[in-house]
């Protein structure tokens, strides 16, 4: 399957029509990703612990195409929660999807809600 | 619009480009250039640098768009081949005429070449323009085929001669230096301080012969020898002539300028020559019966021909110029200036000479006592700019003058204080003749905090460098002066260097990012600081990469080198390449079952590319099960150390190098520090392993192993230098120890090893003192934080396998168990590939 940039749009907190359930909360490593499959996407969930919150976006780097960004190091660039591509380090804003050292595309961001012990991403279609 | 043309694009040629576009309005002139030389106008002082990185585009003062951007027109590889004075015209080579309203001559100087007979002979060069250097290298390469050790000999003992010495020698050549005059650099340095720099230059391997007058150049077509005397032969392949310049002066002569008894053309302190509307400058220009072969001199030319030319009249030229000079590159101190060396009458000399340390140290100072008029420094020349403004700027000398070269030794009468004590006026760099009032201002006034800030905006330290420290201190004073700090900090979460972290770690006892954050730093983190903590960790703790895997960077997450389709690579020890045909069968096996793409690396081992996350766990459950272990190939950590087949194979091998490169690998493997290691081991010194570019090498020798450090390949080629001679391989692994553990813990992250030695202060020299003198104290310590990284090694692939809550991380989704169908192959040569980037 190709993906294209397109196929990710980012979504606002409420705007969501369909919370989907994807893991257990014990699946994605403190201060750190994993990556969620949902129809044909790929979406990158982080935990961030420090700050106690939860963030998605696109798996897909605008970069070089590749389906890596939940394997990044999140991090914060002051005070914005980031997540650093592993392929070449480029950051985007786990906020607004915003590339922060360049400008590459806006990646799209999901929301997340944690219910029970389960990590639900918001979807609208 | 007036017409300026320059003819000759060289360092002062461009100079005056710089500094008239600077002044003049765009359009209000026309400027045209020619130069002779095919390249825009390069960096000549720093001509021998091409030796080391090969790339004329660094040297280069400007681009040529710059040239463009500034609407001069340049013609290179463009000889200006008359002046008609009468019509105001020039014409070139290629039969073209110009008319000027000025005319600015700027074409430099050519080497002089004495008439001896054979000087034609080919393997005879002349050390000027990058084509000149091109040339021997050609020529070398040549000889190296042939001659086993190739000599050659530099003529004349004078500053550029030794500059010249020290590069045939990193060609891999013997150099001999040869000197008319019975003493070195005979311009600069009085007798004793002659004969100290001679000892040292000898011990670093070049030969000197001082009182020699070259008869004949020996050879039938290309250079064999030197003959000096009747029994009196020296044997060489090359000959690099560096006798002095001369100025090239045909186009004034043959147009009538009023020229000087020995060549050069005559200006007075406007750069006027004769005719009102010809100026010369740089070293062409015969100013108070001198030509000065220096560029700051010819810069200062430049700014006063400029001035002139707009009208500004009342700039001119110095009645005195500077002549002190210090050596470069060459590895040894030197350094004269005023007036070097006198008669008793016209003051008196305090002198210091320690002949086994290789140490001279004179200063002149005036009867009175309150002047001081000149000096030389031989072997140690930190001082050498605090001396010379001092002797510049007519600073007051202290009571006991003779502190000032022994540093004081009663503490009543301090020598001499810091940079700050200068008088604004003083000129700190004078290639750009910036004062210490400018650098000071620029930091305050306009922020600029750091020597590259001060470059780009006074241009400071850009011409020879030899004012760098100086710039640096200032910058470093004047930033404490407004209560500012100067840190290098590795990040906005860390207000500390690497090197002050790790102490911290230790210190504290802290084990967990989390923790030092809290304590120590501010904020979450980031992609920089992460894996920089998580380095520390692992060299205090010798914590593998798993236990926190999400600060680890990339590749040690999953360890695992990713691939730019986001699938790994997987590469087990080889240590020293040495390989058993069984284990070679078991990663054919292996990769075949896993489709996995296999290639030879640089360092001696194999490499299986295109596993995909869900993959690398099974693969290495079945390498280990082979007895194969992690080759940390993705990590900042010891790579390979490399290996010839040495004395159990090689007619040539003095020692068993490969089964001491085994040893080695073994010791230090999984040790993580700033950046990847890379070691090498040769049975001799043909070097088959090429030691010499890696971090640490050993070689052997007649007698025991040479240990080499800081070598590098990569990006930036560097070789590696000398730790230590003849030494058994106990001793040799201890030094290693003792610097890898040091290196660890000082270097800042990501600096490999040859960048931390060349920002180390005191470099080699220094890194010896530590490792083999123990001047820190710390020899001891460093031993047993290595033993006990030698001792707690365990393979992390193992770890990662055996332990379910590790293994589980290897999937690519957490909620399906399909893989990644973003990933594409395509075959080549038979095997699979990633799908181009579009
Ligand atoms: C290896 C080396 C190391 C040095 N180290 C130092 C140092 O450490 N410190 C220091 O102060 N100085 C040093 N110097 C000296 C310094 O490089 C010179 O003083 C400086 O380059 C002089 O500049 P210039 O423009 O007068 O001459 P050049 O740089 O020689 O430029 C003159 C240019 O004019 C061209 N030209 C000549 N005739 C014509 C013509 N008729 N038509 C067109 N073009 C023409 C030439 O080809 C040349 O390119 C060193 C020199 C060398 C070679
Ligand atoms: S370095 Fe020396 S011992 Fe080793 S393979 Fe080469 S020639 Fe033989
Ligand atoms: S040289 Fe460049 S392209 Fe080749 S492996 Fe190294 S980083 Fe990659
Ligand atoms: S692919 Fe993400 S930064 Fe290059």
């Amino acid at each position: 399957m190709i993906l294209t940039l397109n196929t990710y749009e980012a979504v606002e907190p409420e705007k969501v029509s369909r919370w989907f359930k994807a893991a257990p909360v014990e699946k994605f490593p403190k201060n750190g990703g994993a990556c969620v499959k949902y129809k044909g996407m790929q979406i990158a969930v982080f935990n961030f612990t420090r700050e106690g919150t939860w963030y998605a976006c696109q798996n897909l780097c605008p970069h070089k195409m590749e389906m890596v960004l939940s394997r990044g190091m999140i991090g914060e660039d002051q005070g914005e929660p980031k997540v650093a591509c592993p392929l070449h380090k480029n950051s985007f804003s786990l906020k607004t999807g915003k590339h922060l050292n360049g400008d590459l595309n806006r990646i799209a961001t999901y929301p997340v809600k944690i219910e029970g012990d389960f990590v639900y991403i918001g979807f609208s279609e | 619009m007036k017409t300026v043309i320059v003819v000759g694009n060289g360092m002062v040629g461009y100079k005056f480009c710089e500094k008239f576009v600077a002044k003049v309005d765009q359009g209000s002139f026309k400027l045209i250039v020619f130069g002779e030389e095919p390249r825009v106008a390069y960096d000549r002082v720093h001509l021998s640098e091409y030796f080391e990185n090969g790339d004329a585009e660094r040297l280069s003062m400007a681009p040529r768009e710059w040239y463009q951007e500034n609407n001069i027109e340049l013609y290179t590889n463009e000889r200006v081949t008359d002046i008609h004075r009468n019509s105001k015209t020039i014409t070139t080579l290629s039969e073209k005429t110009y008319n000027y309203d000025y005319l600015v001559l700027a074409t430099g100087s050519s080497p002089f070449v004495p008439q001896i007979n054979g000087v034609d002979k080919d393997g005879v060069f002349v050390y000027r323009t990058i084509e000149d250097l091109e040339e021997m290298l050609a020529y070398a390469d040549k000889i190296r085929k042939t001659v086993k050790k190739p000599k050659a000999a530099i003529l004349g003992g004078g500053l550029l001669g030794l500059e010249a010495a020290k590069a045939v020698m990193d060609m891999g050549m013997e150099p001999h230096v040869v000197e008319f005059a019975p003493k070195l650099m005979p311009r600069q340095l009085d007798t004793r301080s002659s004969k100290v720099l001679q000892v040292k230059l000898k011990s670093m391997g070049i030969n000197i012969h001082l009182s020699k007058a070259t008869n004949q150049i020996l050879g039938n077509g290309h250079v064999i020898g030197m003959e000096f005397g009747e029994d009196d032969v020296l044997n060489v392949d090359m000959l690099v002539i560096s006798a002095g310049i001369r100025p090239r002066d045909e186009l004034g002569k043959s147009c009538g300028l009023k020229m000087g008894t020995r060549g050069g053309i005559a200006v007075d302190n406007k750069m006027r020559t004769s005719d009102s509307s010809i100026f010369a400058i740089g070293e062409i220009a015969l100013y108070n019966q001198m030509i000065y072969g220096l560029v700051a001199p010819g810069y200062e030319m430049a700014g006063v021909a400029v001035d002139q030319i707009l009208g500004m009249e009342q700039t001119v030229m110095a009645a005195e110029i500077d002549m002190s000079t210090k050596l470069k590159l060459i590895g040894v101190d030197v350094a004269s200036f005023g007036t070097p060396f006198m008669p008793a009458e016209k003051g008196h000399s305090i002198i210091f000479e320690n002949k086994t340390e290789s140490l001279y140290k004179r200063i002149n100072v005036s009867h009175d006592g309150k002047r001081l008029l000149g000096g030389i420094l031989v072997g140690d020349a930190k001082d050498y700019n605090m001396l010379l403004q001092m002797y510049l700027n007519e600073m007051p000398l202290p009571k006991n003058p003779e502190n000032l070269i022994l540093g004081s030794r009663g503490g009543e009468d301090v020598s001499f204080g810091s940079a700050m004590d200068l008088p604004d006026t003083a000129i700190v760099c004078s290639c750009e003749a910036v004062t210490k009032g400018q650098i000071c201002c620029s930091v305050k006034e306009n922020g600029n905090e750091s020597v590259k800030a001060i470059s780009k905006a006074t241009k400071a330290t850009t011409g020879c460098g030899g004012c760098k420290p100086m710039v640096d201190d200032l910058v470093k004073e004047t930033l404490k002066s407004l209560g500012k700090v100067v840190k290098e900090s590795i990040c906005e979460h860390f207000e500390y260097s690497r090197q002050e972290l790790y102490d911290l770690v230790k210190l504290r006892k802290i084990e967990d990012y989390d923790s030092l954050l809290d304590e120590v730093g501010k904020g979450h983190g980031c992609e920089v600081c992460k894996p920089a903590v998580a380095s520390i960790f692992a060299s205090i703790y010798n914590e593998t990469a798993n236990r926190q895997a999400t600060i680890q960077d990339t590749n040690d997450r999953y360890l695992a080198n990713i691939q730019r389709n986001g699938t790994y690579s997987v590469v087990p020890r080889v240590a020293a390449g040495e390989i058993t045909p069984k284990q070679l069968l078991a990663i054919g096996r292996i990769a075949q079952k896993y489709d996995l793409y296999t290639k030879i690396t640089g360092g001696q081992r194999i490499d299986m590319f295109g596993a995909q996350l869900h993959e690398l766990p099974p693969i290495w459950e079945e390498l280990i099960a082979e007895g194969f272990e992690t080759g940390q190939a993705y990590g900042k950590s010891l790579r390979t150390v490399k290996s010839c087949v040495g004395s159990t194979w090689c007619r040539y091998g003095m020692d068993e190098s490969v089964t001491f490169a085994i040893d080695i690998e073994n010791r230090y493997k999984g040790i993580r520090s700033p950046h990847k290691i890379k070691g090498g081991v040769s049975g001799c010194i043909r070097e088959c392993a090429e030691a010499r570019n890696k971090d640490f090498g050993f070689i052997a020798v007649e007698g025991g192993w040479n240990v080499y450090i800081c070598g590098n390949g990569g990006a930036n080629p560097q070789h590696a230098q000398l730790l230590a001679e003849k030494v058994d391989r106990e001793i040799a692994t201890k030094y290693v120890d003792r610097f890898l553990m040091y290196y660890i813990q000082t270097a800042p992250p990501l600096t490999r090893t040859a960048a931390w030695l060349d920002k180390l202060e005191g470099g080699i020299d220094y890194v010896k003192d530590v490792v083999i003198n123990d001047c820190l104290g710390i020899a001891e310590q460093l031993d047993s934080e290595m033993q006990y990284l030698v001792d707690t090694y365990k393979c992390e692939w193992k770890e990662a396998v055996e332990n379910p809550e590790i293994r589980a991380r290897y999937t690519h989704f957490v909620n399906a168990e399909e893989t990644d169908d973003n990933i594409e192959f395509v075959s080549l040569r038979e095997q699979k590939m990633p799908k181009a980037w579009v």
